[in-house]
């Protein structure tokens, strides 16, 4: 393969620091965000030439933006894969850039999922409203009240069978995420919380607690991906994208191993792409939908054995001071969570890799090399995983 | 018949001689000619060699809980009401998964590894559901 290491940065990065914003449009969130992220950056409106989105909830998301924005991009990506549909976009735009196709990138999401009152989690079919099923796979699955946390919840209970992991090893995911939101000014909830705290609140869908699922809020957020002609002019030390790997995992017509998630898949292109092995990472953004992913993920990310996350995850080795540092602004369980949450991933690890906190407690010391996972859909049916690299020179 | 508030699957040709066996009470799941291999979701092409060589074969209405998960909250008319239901994956006995609720019995009698056998609700003039029951 062609060695794309340092063949595009990361030189402008927003988030949208609302929580809660029941009087701006999902567009406004998205272009207030990009302005700031140029800003950021030093380069302006007319340097963007491609335009990158997802969305679950605006129409032709792509399209609606260069015309709310009145932009003209000549490359336009809105690949859709749930929430880690922005570590696929970053993927893309280091390969578009690679090619010579574009010389910059902004990469954007909003969502109202809060201010809407979305049931994100707990919704299930008919959180839009009276659903019409498709043919496949919703009238065969649908119909039996599937959940988004109730999809991610079968998975921590087969975890527990086959394993013995513990809801105390899952709750240390929600303590950890919880301390670096303690250090977030910006963190919907700030407050330290204990173990104790995550399993005796109530079950939502058995085993995960409430405690064991993301917050929901309004955001969003932008990142500016540029060449690295362009970034040796830039404001912001470069956030090279060092690896990239994309998979996704299904059902496999009844007969795949749920067990094994879209990770074990799109962790190792990433890794051969940028050089380096698990023990260089200084700090990993691993999407935190439920505490189970992360236990699922660290483990099929290759950071641990199969069946050890939740020893992994426990003794403070997650925490920053710890072996691998996750999820340092508070994360998806204690930050922020709109709807969709892999390009906030995208935005921390490039603020640790700036070394933007530098004499606080919430930098991790010397960070070089940082992962980001994103995870998008449901583990128990069907989910997208992107892996991506990050380092600075 | 009480009055089917939930929502209801909808019916193409791939998928319409397993809705018609459920109306019969009887479960059905393909099979390929071609490769021999068991397929869930039914669909029209076979998911293993992309044949369309698919017959539809009667599954033995038995298997075990593959995982499930007691469901406490769930918005979706039809469901609220409902709580707390177990969601499963069950594993047939011909080797495929999948989604269904696990009825007549209390989500504590659940397990993974639980023996379960299918039974049918009908919904409504066309529509007629699987479900899963502890095995006698």
């Amino acid at each position: 393969m062609v060695d794309l290491r340092h063949a595009a940065a990361i030189v402008g990065i927003h988030e949208h620091a609302t929580r809660y914003a029941p009087d701006k449009s999902e567009l406004q969130i998205q272009g207030e965000s990009i302005i700031k992220a140029l800003e950021d950056a030093g380069l302006t409106k007319n340097d963007v030439e491609g335009l990158f989105t997802a969305s679950s909830s605006i129409r032709n998301s792509g399209l609606n933006l260069a015309d709310y924005l009145n932009m003209y991009p000549k490359y336009v990506d809105n690949t859709t894969v749930g929430g880690g549909s922005f570590e696929f976009h970053l993927s893309h735009a280091l390969t578009a850039i690679a090619a010579g196709r574009i010389n910059c990138a902004v990469i954007t999401y909003s969502s109202l999922a809060r201010s809407g009152g979305v049931s994100v989690g707990t919704g299930g079919v008919g959180r839009y409203g009276h659903p019409r099923l498709d043919p496949s796979p919703d009238s065969f699955e649908e119909i039996y009240g599937l959940t988004t946390v109730g999809l991610y919840a079968m998975i921590a209970q087969r975890h527990m069978h086959l394993f013995g992991t513990t809801s105390e090893q899952l709750a240390e995911v929600a303590v950890a995420t919880r301390k670096h939101a303690s250090m977030n000014p910006e963190a919907l909830f700030r407050t330290p919380i204990t173990v104790a705290d995550v399993v005796n609140a109530r079950v939502i869908s058995s085993p995960l607690h409430l405690l064991d699922c993301c917050v929901i809020t309004d955001g969003g957020g932008a990142v500016v991906v540029v060449s690295p002609e362009i970034a040796r002019n830039c404001r912001q030390t470069p956030v090279w994208v060092l690896g990239a790997g994309e998979a996704v995992a299904h059902q496999g017509a009844g007969k795949r191993d749920l067990m094994y998630i879209a990770a074990k898949q799109s962790h190792q292109p990433a890794f051969e792409m940028a050089g380096v092995t698990h023990k260089d990472i200084d700090m990993a953004m691993i999407y935190d939908s439920f505490t189970i992913t992360v236990v699922e993920t660290l483990e099929d990310l290759g950071f641990c054995e199969k069946g050890e996350g939740g020893q992994f995850v426990s003794g403070g080795r997650i925490q920053i001071g710890g072996e691998l540092p996750i999820n340092t602004d508070g994360g998806g369980l204690s930050s922020n969570h709109p709807g969709m949450r892999g390009i906030f991933l995208l935005l921390e690890a490039t603020r640790q890799l700036r070394h933007q906190f530098e004499g606080t407690p919430r930098q991790v010391p010397n960070c070089q090399l940082a992962l980001c996972h994103g995870t998008g859909g449901a583990l128990g049916s069907r989910h997208s995983g992107g892996t991506v690299i990050l380092g600075r020179d | 018949m009480p009055e089917w508030n939930k929502p209801l699957p909808s019916i193409v040709g791939e998928t319409r001689p397993y809705w018609e066996s459920c109306r019969r009470g009887e479960l059905v799941i393909q099979r390929c000619d071609s490769c021999n291999e068991y397929q869930f979701y039914p669909r029209g092409i076979c998911a293993n060699c992309w044949s369309n060589d698919i017959k539809w074969v009667k599954a033995s209405g038995k298997g075990t809980v593959w995982t499930y998960t007691v469901t406490y909250q769930n918005r979706t008319q039809g469901f609220a009401q409902d709580v707390p239901y177990v969601l499963a994956l069950v594993e047939l006995e011909e080797g495929v998964k999948m989604f269904s609720n696990i009825v007549e019995c209390i989500p504590q009698d659940v397990t993974i590894g639980l023996p379960v056998e299918v039974t049918f609700v009908q919904a409504n003039n066309q529509v007629t559901v699987p479900f899963f029951k502890p095995s006698a």
